[in-house]
């Protein structure tokens, strides 16, 4: 439980028979400077620099993406990543690529972090025919069965069990590949989390869950919909291992995940994570934010997972500003050319109406 | 051939299927040490053992979401429901992961699997235990709606169902398990999703029944066989694909037609084929479409309320003297 936070601050609130004890909260680790710390880069060079590459990615696709939507060339809902990079980058590089990853219907990132093209996304928020679930799933819906990216799903909370499934299918099958399920904190109060987490830990299901706690279900904080504050807290019900992680802190999400992994892959048993992380952007591109204040967002930007990690990978010369900036321009030219190809990709033939509905129609 | 119960015979098909491929596992409630709440599944656990054949706890959202993860991965499910009374629990997964993945994915991602059990009238069991759920599920573009009227029926839909790449609602009338009949016994029988079987052959009206109303149709045509009325009586046997080519040429022979279901009326399975019928072939019509169904009420307890509320062979005859305007 190395990443778990040590701050219990005791809370207090009105019940309805009067003041009485909170819920204990692991609240968020108080903003500071450090980041991932010097310890924790055993990696090589080349695996830290990628995992800033795909962190600013992500960023840079989605301010795309966001400027995309405000020109009309995307539509319908668009949930975008921004802040919450390290989750997915961190999760996602713990796994093989013949891992699965299924997840909510916030995952631009993590469908760029699994190894889906920043063209085939493009294309799919553009509708075109190019695009990863070929224009018929769009933003919520991205699938690659080549790198085993399982989908957004845009029911809340609706992945976790087919989460469940797909590491059941591992388990029955013998191999020892493992399932990467993410959700939104909001998720957590629908059953299908709950009968999930059960299901997994009953049955010894190579399944992790994470949950990416942003604080906030569209407009409603946690405070509001959450009687216990504590997500992680709540594997405790199941019997399953769990651990809070600093979700702005990308070697953090990598290691507590490369622990979950092994105790999947070795011991075929499930692990709930409670990332702490927040959103930048609001719930979708037409949310303008008014439940939160500017201070809010610019506190939790002190501690942004880029930041943080730029400055730690040049603290100890993995990274120069040349190398920097060298990344910036080559990721500014990989948007560009994504957005060409979106552009040009075809619309979906019209035929394609009534294909795909059933395998044997 | 052999004489057997519908759930045997549901059963045999459970069986040869599980025995036929490995990717084929069954799992529900009750299914395994209890040997089904309806017996149905019965041996199957001490055959196939505890990988195959799984219990699962009282978790219907949570186990056929678990089903459709399954077959994300290419495993092909049959997932029990104690009764499908049960399945609207779990109707976010059945509608929005099952019956839409494949279109939503672009084509990638296909899910077989089946979601099987009791549906429809029962005896005496109240509101929350008998109801007829086919037209929500035939509703959903993505899902297969498949009811056996025959014990053999039931064993070749059932074993098409569990080869077929799609999700497939699988309902089997609760009345109907002890109904006996011939099955083949043939490993390799199955009855292909999508064609109507003409259950009795006739000339002066149609009688378009499924489920628990097939025996219900043939009764009612053998009393007016006495009364000089000679009835088809066509099945459609799976609700999508609709088999309307058939039920429209047999319409367009007898010129007049009853459709008999134990569903209610209002946005029914009934009201699509009329509507169908009205469509396809309304200048053979020699009266109009007429259907008997439920009464349009939660099913009611006691005894001679619930025997008003579903239709029997009395409805359908008198339903077929109208529209042959025998009265």
């Amino acid at each position: 439980m190395s990443s778990q936070t040590t701050d219990r601050r005791q809370r207090m609130s009105a019940g309805a028979a009067g003041v009485i004890d909170g819920p204990k909260d692991r609240t968020d680790k108080a903003p500071g400077p450090r980041g991932p710390q010097s310890e924790d880069l055993q990696e090589d060079r080349q695996t830290l620099v990628d995992l800033l590459h795909q962190m600013l990615l992500i960023r840079r696709f989605e301010e795309k993406s966001a400027e995309s939507y405000s020109l009309g060339k995307i539509g319908g809902f668009c949930h975008l990543y921004i802040g919450q990079e390290a989750v997915g980058v961190g999760a996602i590089s713990a796994v093989r690529r013949d891992d699965y990853v299924i997840t909510s219907y916030r995952e631009h990132g993590q469908a760029l972090a699994k190894g889906i093209s920043a063209d085939a996304v493009m294309a799919e928020l553009f509708g075109k025919s190019g695009g990863c679930s070929r224009g018929k799933g769009g933003s919520m819906h991205l699938f690659d069965k080549s790198v085993n990216f399982l989908g957004g799903h845009a029911i809340v909370g609706g992945q976790i069990p087919l989460a469940t499934g797909v590491a059941f299918a591992s388990k029955y099958r013998g191999t020892d590949q493992v399932t990467l399920c993410f959700f939104g904190e909001a998720a957590v109060n629908q059953g299908a989390f709950h009968e999930s987490l059960n299901l997994a830990q009953l049955w010894k299901l190579p399944c992790i869950y994470i949950c990416e706690n942003n604080k906030y279900g569209m407009g409603t904080s946690l405070e509001r919909a959450m009687s216990s504050h504590n997500v992680a807290d709540k594997a405790a019900a199941y019997e399953l291992a769990s651990e809070f992680v600093d979700g702005m802190d990308v070697m953090a999400m990598r290691r507590a995940t490369q622990r979950a992994v092994e105790r999947a892959r070795k011991e075929s048993l499930p692990t709930l994570l409670e990332a702490r992380t927040y959103r930048y952007m609001g719930h979708s591109m037409s949310d303008p934010g008014n439940y939160r204040t500017r201070a809010e967002i610019e506190k939790y930007q002190e501690r942004d997972p880029i930041k943080l990690f730029t400055a730690t990978l040049k603290e100890n010369k993995v990274l120069t500003d040349r190398d920097l900036s060298d990344m910036e321009a080559a990721i500014k030219e990989q948007i560009e050319q994504a957005v060409r190809f979106a552009e040009k990709s075809p619309e979906p033939d019209p035929k394609e109406l009534y294909t795909n509905v059933y395998a044997n129609p | 051939m052999a004489v057997m119960t519908m759930r045997d015979a549901l059963n045999q098909a459970l069986r040869e299927e599980l025995a036929r491929d490995g990717d084929v596992f069954l799992m529900g409630e009750e299914v395994a040490e209890y040997q089904g709440a309806y017996k149905v599944t019965r041996g199957l656990l001490e055959a196939f053992g505890p990988k195959r054949v799984i219990d699962t706890p009282v978790t219907e959202l949570g186990f056929a979401g678990l089903g459709v993860g399954a077959a994300m991965a290419g495993l092909r499910p049959i997932v029990e429901f104690m009764t499908f009374n049960f399945s609207i629990l779990a109707t976010d997964q059945i509608i929005n992961s099952a019956a839409k993945m494949l279109y939503m994915s672009g084509g990638q991602f296909n899910i077989p699997i089946v979601f099987r059990g009791p549906g429809g009238s029962a005896y005496q069991v109240s509101s929350q235990h008998s109801q007829a759920l086919e037209s929500w599920y035939a509703y959903c573009p993505g899902l297969k709606v498949v009811m056996p009227s025959t014990p053999a029926d039931a064993k070749g839909l059932l074993k098409s169902a569990i080869r077929d790449d799609d999700p497939v609602i699988f309902i089997e009338q609760e009345r109907m398990y002890g109904m006996k009949g011939e099955v083949p016994e043939d490993e390799d029988f199955t009855i292909p999703l999508g064609v109507a079987e003409v259950k009795r052959a006739g000339t002066d009206a149609t009688i378009v029944a499924r489920s628990l109303m097939v025996p219900a149709a043939l009764k009612a045509a053998a009393e007016l066989e006495k009364a000089g009325v000679s009835c088809e009586v066509i099945d459609p046997r799976t609700i999508r694909p609709l088999d309307i080519d058939a039920i429209v040429a047999s319409v367009k022979k007898t010129n007049r037609v009853v459709v008999a279901e134990e569903s209610h009326p209002f946005c029914g399975v009934g009201a699509e084929i009329s509507a169908e019928i009205n469509e396809r072939a309304f200048d053979y019509l020699d009266a109009p479409v007429k259907r008997v169904s439920a009464a349009y009420v939660p099913m009611p307890y006691a005894k001679n309320l619930e025997q008003l509320a579903i239709p029997g062979f009395e409805q359908i005859v008198a339903a077929v003297r109208e529209v042959s305007y025998l009265d």
